[in-house]
């Protein structure tokens, strides 16, 4: 509809005759043409995917809406739905969805998981509305923390929970909140240092930066889990969360480096010098006049690199973390349920598409805003 | 200032410059970073040191000529469990190049058909290929790979009720089996055959562009390099004696036997890598198209070109600048991602890797080599990349 009513509002209002559009060309009809059949081509893949779709949709609804059972029921009733019925078996989320969630959180008390979980995710919509890019937001992030810390590791009149119970949904968005809250200094140090004069200090940056992104991540988590507790001196051990935190700030830290960069070079060349006339040192001019522009313009690459990074949490898995995803592949495992793998990965991949998809959509929609203010 | 500061006040004055001297600051900052670097990797150095004498752990790559005793499901190279534990790392070497570059094949055909899409007129088509891109990128691509991996092997028959796809080729949960020639010496001069057919097609073009230049008429044709590319294989191949020999994989009772195979883990490694780039590459692809101008092509149809010759002659060329750059850091990305074989059982080099490093505990050289080959085939990879981009670069009087 929206080409039509675009087409219209191309003609010159002042326009003094105004062709009367014929039928074929408004109205549903219109559109399809317009849309669907504008040359022979189109019409032909029109059809072939018209096709294709008539062939897939169909089964694919069957097996997830029609067929399927949503109710609570147990593995023998999952059996039915899935050979019988040849449906999907949502019931099984019933039995085995708060397993992916918070894992081995004690069961009795994984409403306190579940609140960390909102304290975080309330924290990201919050740090969301540019009205909040102010000094308070540091203390809605504050108690956000807090409150995540408190409810998973227990105190103040909650019994503790050691971390190896830290599952599910609040690891990974733990691994993903401090994977960019810590990494962002480290971020901003190594790319003022590899745009710095000083040879030694630029050499140690570049290569920080080249080698991390030259490896993948993995090789940096397999560090962090083999080589660190060798690192340490005898007797100090360091938890195994603690240690891919580390290893993934590290990681995330030479690609958002690379993402300041490239806003320190948008900045033309007169500010720098316009900062040097004031006689303002070097950390004033960076703090004051160079770094609120530049960070300004990389905001939504940050972003983005964010989103690759709450994905990548994902790869703890392979060092024996429980993530969401590592749950799920732990639920199938489970014999009498090893059947609905497919219900199991798709409700956490809708998590992850969840969270993902937004804050794509959030800053494509800043990087127009941002744009629009530049204009004027 | 330099009036206001009297004669007593000499000494510290010069102390003060020195201290707010630019030089003496930035030589203070670098030997205070070198010696911070230097302090603490001598501390992790000794701290190792002492932790491995205590662990008892050898230190050194000797353990590389080590019998490695474990089998390699896909191998390019003979491998087998009576082999190295170097041997081994190289067989996970050729299966991480093997998939990263057949995935880097089909994410670029796949993401550039998609990216294409995206800018149809036909609404279904650009709707379709949009739920598709961002269906399919915001999903972790190691969930994707776990899930092909489960459906492959969840689809997958038994061996002895393997599905016959085509001709000689079957599919069951051990894989995909399919005809080989049966090995010959032959088959290597023919791949060589192939290697001076390829180059001699190029030299052909650049022939053909000079003589272009000159005259304004390109000699050649498509004919001339097909003669090239398949014509001088085919001749080594009827010098050599033209050998037939099929290798055909036979089914047995519980296993396939005969002519090659690649394994379930390598299938699903294949399509998760593909589709997952190839929504990447759409998007690149696309922005290179949105970035080339609506004058150009304007331009393109007032000299009087075709359709076709506008796309290939004006719009591609341009459109390739702004598209090479990211679509190397996407093909860096395959081949870092194809890393993730350790996790559905493929046996690249970062699961054989996990291996070795579990088998004799030797983790700093087993994970020192992971990141040498690793960043050895990213700089290789990005070389390539620039003298291509170097190549189609716009030059300027």
């Amino acid at each position: 509809m929206a080409t039509t009513a675009n087409s219209k509002a191309k003609l010159p209002p002042s326009s003094p005759v105004r062709p009367n559009p014929g039928k074929a060309s408004v109205g549903a009809i219109g559109w399809m043409r317009q849309n669907l059949f504008n040359s022979w081509f189109n019409t032909l893949l029109t059809l072939l995917i018209a096709v294709i779709v008539l062939r897939v949709v169909p089964g694919a609804v069957e097996w997830l809406i029609i067929n399927a059972s949503f109710g609570p029921s147990t593995s023998e009733e999952c059996r039915v739905v899935a050979l019988q019925d040849h449906g999907a078996c949502w019931g099984s989320l019933w039995e085995k969805g708060r397993f992916i969630l918070f894992g081995q959180f004690p069961y009795e008390d994984q409403w306190r998981a579940a609140i960390a979980c909102l304290a975080i995710t309330g924290a990201m919509i919050i740090s969301g509305f540019r009205f909040m890019w102010r000094p308070r937001l540091i203390a809605v992030w504050a108690v956000a923390l807090f409150l995540f810390f408190w409810m998973m590791g227990g105190g103040l009149g909650l019994p503790d929970v050691p971390t190896n119970f830290w599952n599910g949904l609040p690891l990974t968005l733990m691994l993903a909140v401090f994977g960019s809250i810590c990494s962002f200094p480290i971020a901003v140090l190594v790319a003022l240092g590899r745009r710095s004069s000083l040879p030694f200090i630029k050499v140690f940056c570049v290569l920080y930066v080249e080698l991390i992104r030259g490896v993948p991540l993995i090789t940096v988590l397999f560090m962090a889990s083999f080589m660190f507790p060798l690192f340490l001196p005898e007797g100090v051990s360091i938890n195994n969360l603690l240690r891919a935190q580390i290893g993934i700030i590290l990681f995330t830290a030479a690609y958002l480096a690379e993402v300041v960069r490239g806003g320190l070079q948008a900045i033309p060349k007169g500010q720098y010098e316009a900062a040097d006339a004031l006689g303002l040192g070097y950390w004033k001019k960076m703090m004051l006049i160079i770094l609120p522009q530049a960070l300004k313009i990389c905001i939504p690459p940050i972003v983005n690199s964010i989103i690759s990074m709450f994905k990548d949490t994902s790869l703890v898995l392979i060092i024996g973390l429980f993530d969401i995803l590592a749950l799920a592949k732990a639920s199938h495992q489970d014999p009498p349920w090893a059947l609905y793998f497919g219900e199991f990965y798709i409700f956490v991949a809708l998590i992850y598409f969840c969270y993902c998809f937004s804050m794509s959509k959030y800053s494509q929609w800043l990087e127009r805003k941002l744009n629009r203010g530049n204009k004027h | 200032m330099a009036g206001k500061t009297s004669q007593s006040e000499g000494a510290s004055r010069t102390v003060s410059d020195v201290l707010h001297n630019e030089t003496f600051r930035a030589i203070l900052a670098q030997v205070i970073l070198v010696g911070a670097v230097v302090l603490a990797a001598w501390y992790l150095v000794s701290n190792t040191l002492d932790n491995l004498a205590a662990r008892q752990i050898s230190t050194g790559f000797g353990y590389l000529t080590k019998n490695a005793g474990f089998e390699i499901s896909d191998k390019f190279i003979s491998v087998s469990a009576a082999n190295s534990y170097g041997r081994a790392l190289l067989a996970g070497l050729v299966n991480t190049l093997v998939v990263s570059l057949i995935s880097i094949v089909l994410a670029s055909l796949f993401g550039t058909i998609v990216g294409i899409s995206r800018l149809s007129k036909n609404w279904l088509v650009a709707k379709l290929a949009l739920t598709y891109v961002e269906g399919v990128r915001n999903i972790p691509l190691l969930l994707q790979l776990i899930f092909w991996w489960k459906v492959i092997t969840a689809i997958a028959p038994q061996p002895r009720d393997a599905l016959q796809i085509l001709p000689e080729v079957f599919f069951s949960n051990r894989g995909l089996n399919f005809p080989l020639m049966s090995p010959d010496p032959v088959w290597g001069w023919v791949w060589l055959g192939l290697l001076v057919g390829i180059i001699g097609a190029v030299f052909i073009w650049r022939w053909a562009n000079k003589v272009q230049a000159r005259t304004g008429k390109r000699p050649g044709s498509i004919p001339l390099y097909l003669a090239s590319i398949i014509g001088v294989p085919v001749l080594v191949w009827l010098v050599g004696g033209a050998p037939t020999g099929v290798d055909a994989p036979v089914l047995g009772r519980f296993s396939l036997t005969g002519g090659g195979s690649v394994s379930t883990a390598l299938l699903a490694m294949i399509v998760g890598l593909t589709f997952y780039t190839s929504t990447f590459i759409a998007e690149i692809v696309r922005s290179g198209i949105q970035a080339v101008s609506h004058g150009q092509t304007e331009a393109g149809d007032a000299l009087g070109l075709s359709r076709r010759q506008v796309l290939r002659l004006v719009v591609l060329p341009q459109a390739l600048r702004v598209i090479i750059p990211p679509m190397t850091s996407q093909y860096l990305n395959i081949t870092k991602n194809s890393s993730l074989g350790v996790a559905i059982g493929y046996q690249e080099i970062a699961s054989i890797t996990n291996t070795t490093l579990n088998q004799t505990g030797q983790a700093i050289e087993a994970i020192a080599l992971m990141m040498v080959v690793y960043l050895s085939v990213s700089l290789t990879l990005s070389l390539l990349m620039n003298w291509y981009n170097h190549q189609i670069k716009l030059v300027e009087r």
